[in-house]
């Protein structure tokens, strides 16, 4: 026992590290947020764009939104980071993070929100258009509002499954909790930076997963 | 807007064919209806009535034939369908009110997003809207918290509140409880008293016998036979259409 918390909540090692995980946790708060935004924003507008049903874009989409979802985040991490320099193009580990998530979170919000605009009654797109609303009007005013209602618990379950991938930033040196953590590790030859990290992770994401369930019993009746 | 000739019907349609792939749904459709006048289409299911009505605001493109509003036309090169579709109202059997917004919502947002009027103009005429279809205490109230009865009613609002100049009815009552169809007829009788141009596909016959200028009857895409609504339901000379009346009188 007495090993046992010796390895996992060594106090001196917990004191010592803990400012460090702290700033791992800001910059892994930095970099979900900034994920989440233009990740959803960038699904959203591609789900757009696809409804004006130009083939070739919306061929162009379906395989970016397809391949991404297909491959392991880590696989394109790891092939901006060590591939783009080979090509002159230098990225700092945190930006190629960023952009790879944004990119595989865009993905996924894609696929969902073009399901939600799908979803949306074929009599509403007739209702506003009778009116004399524009195509891109309905798309903005009446469809999307309910297509984005409609689909925000998979959303919201796909942003905290994503934003916890930040974690294999530490593969490519990005200073995030797990970053700071299995660095400390090392150094002290101790678990307890990761016990830092795991309590970390659990205070930061718990909120949105309890959110995630309060968003899903709220928007699973319609009109509510 | 500028005023019709005078005879220039408010709502002509001439020559009107429409098919689905091989089946041909509408073969020569020739109708005119006047300045404020009901005119009610009846007829079997599949006979075309309500794609013929639904091609009047070219939510069904037509093949073939002219559709003209006070004599501009709404069909053919050039046409701003946008523009055109504020001067055809239109109301569906589920209402297809937008169920993120009140019934206020409803009504405003063509106001203010085609006929860009202020949002104080658009809150104005939509109370005047909702006052006339007797909902005028609903305005805040999102579809989901009214009634079917009282969503058409809104749904008449949205449309009448463009001051089209011909309004459509696609089977209003059909989706309602029985209880809740008078309300929205008792609606339709005020519209049409206030001058209104109306066409109406609907099966409810006592309404039509009772409120109709002129009845339509319409079999496997062509109309069979029109008069006003006495020579209609009591002396039909077509036997489509007394076989098709005889079976609502039981």
């Amino acid at each position: 026992m007495e090993q046992f918390l010796d390895t996992f909540l060594n106090p001196v090692v917990l004191a010592k590290y803990t400012p460090a995980i702290l700033q791992g946790t800001m910059v892994t708060v930095i970099l979900s947020v900034l994920i989440v935004l233009c990740g959803i924003g960038l699904g959203a507008g591609l789900a757009c764009i696809r409804a004006y049903r130009v083939r070739l874009i919306s061929f162009v989409i379906v395989i970016f939104a397809d391949v991404l979802r297909a491959l392991p985040p880590l696989v394109v991490i790891l092939l901006m980071f060590f591939g783009l320099p080979n090509v002159g193009i230098l990225l700092s580990a945190s930006v190629v993070l960023f952009i790879v998530l944004t990119l595989v979170l865009a993905a996924f919000a894609e696929e969902i929100v073009w399901a939600g605009i799908t979803a949306t009654p074929k009599g509403q797109w007739e209702a506003a258009r009778s009116t004399g609303l524009t195509f891109t009007q309905t798309l903005f005013h009446v469809v999307l509002p309910q297509a984005m209602r409609m689909v925000i618990p998979p959303l919201t379950n796909r942003a905290i499954a994503i934003t916890k991938m930040t974690a294999l930033g530490m593969v490519i040196g990005v200073p995030d909790i797990l970053g700071q953590a299995t660095t400390a590790q090392s150094f002290s030859a101790n678990a307890s930076p990761l016990t830092l990290a795991a309590i970390a992770y659990v205070v930061l994401f718990l909120p949105f997963v309890i959110a995630s369930r309060w968003l899903e019993s709220r928007f699973a009746s319609p009109g509510a | 807007m500028t005023t019709p000739a005078p005879g220039t019907a408010t709502l002509e349609v001439r020559a009107l064919h429409k098919s689905f792939g091989a089946l041909k749904v509408l073969e020569g459709i020739d109708l005119s209806v006047q300045r404020s006048e009901m005119v009610f289409v009846l007829g079997p299911s599949g006979s075309g009535k309500s794609t013929m009505l639904r091609c009047c605001n070219r939510l069904e493109e037509p093949d073939s034939g002219d559709i003209l509003i006070e004599g501009d036309p709404l069909t053919g090169p050039g046409v701003d369908l946008n523009k055109m579709r504020q001067r055809v109202g239109m109301v569906f059997q589920s209402f297809n009110l937008y169920p993120h917004l009140s019934a206020m919502g409803n009504v405003t947002l063509a106001l203010r997003r085609v006929q860009k009027k202020s949002k104080a103009e658009a809150e104005d005429l939509a109370i005047a809207a909702l006052a006339e279809v007797g909902l005028s205490d609903r305005a805040g109230h999102h579809p989901a918290q009214l009634s079917g009865g009282q969503q058409q009613r809104v749904a008449i609002a949205r449309a009448l509140a463009l001051k089209p100049t011909v309004m459509l009815f696609d089977e209003p009552t059909s989706a309602l409880d029985p209880e809740l169809v008078g309300d929205v007829l008792d609606v339709m009788r005020t519209v049409k008293d206030h001058g209104m141009t109306m066409l109406v596909v609907s099966h409810e016959m006592k309404f039509a016998r009772d409120a109709a200028d002129r009845v339509i009857f319409m079999a496997d895409g062509a109309i069979v036979e029109q008069g006003p609504p006495e020579q209609i339901f009591g002396a039909p000379t077509h036997d489509r259409t007394r076989a098709f009346l005889s079976r609502f009188h039981g």
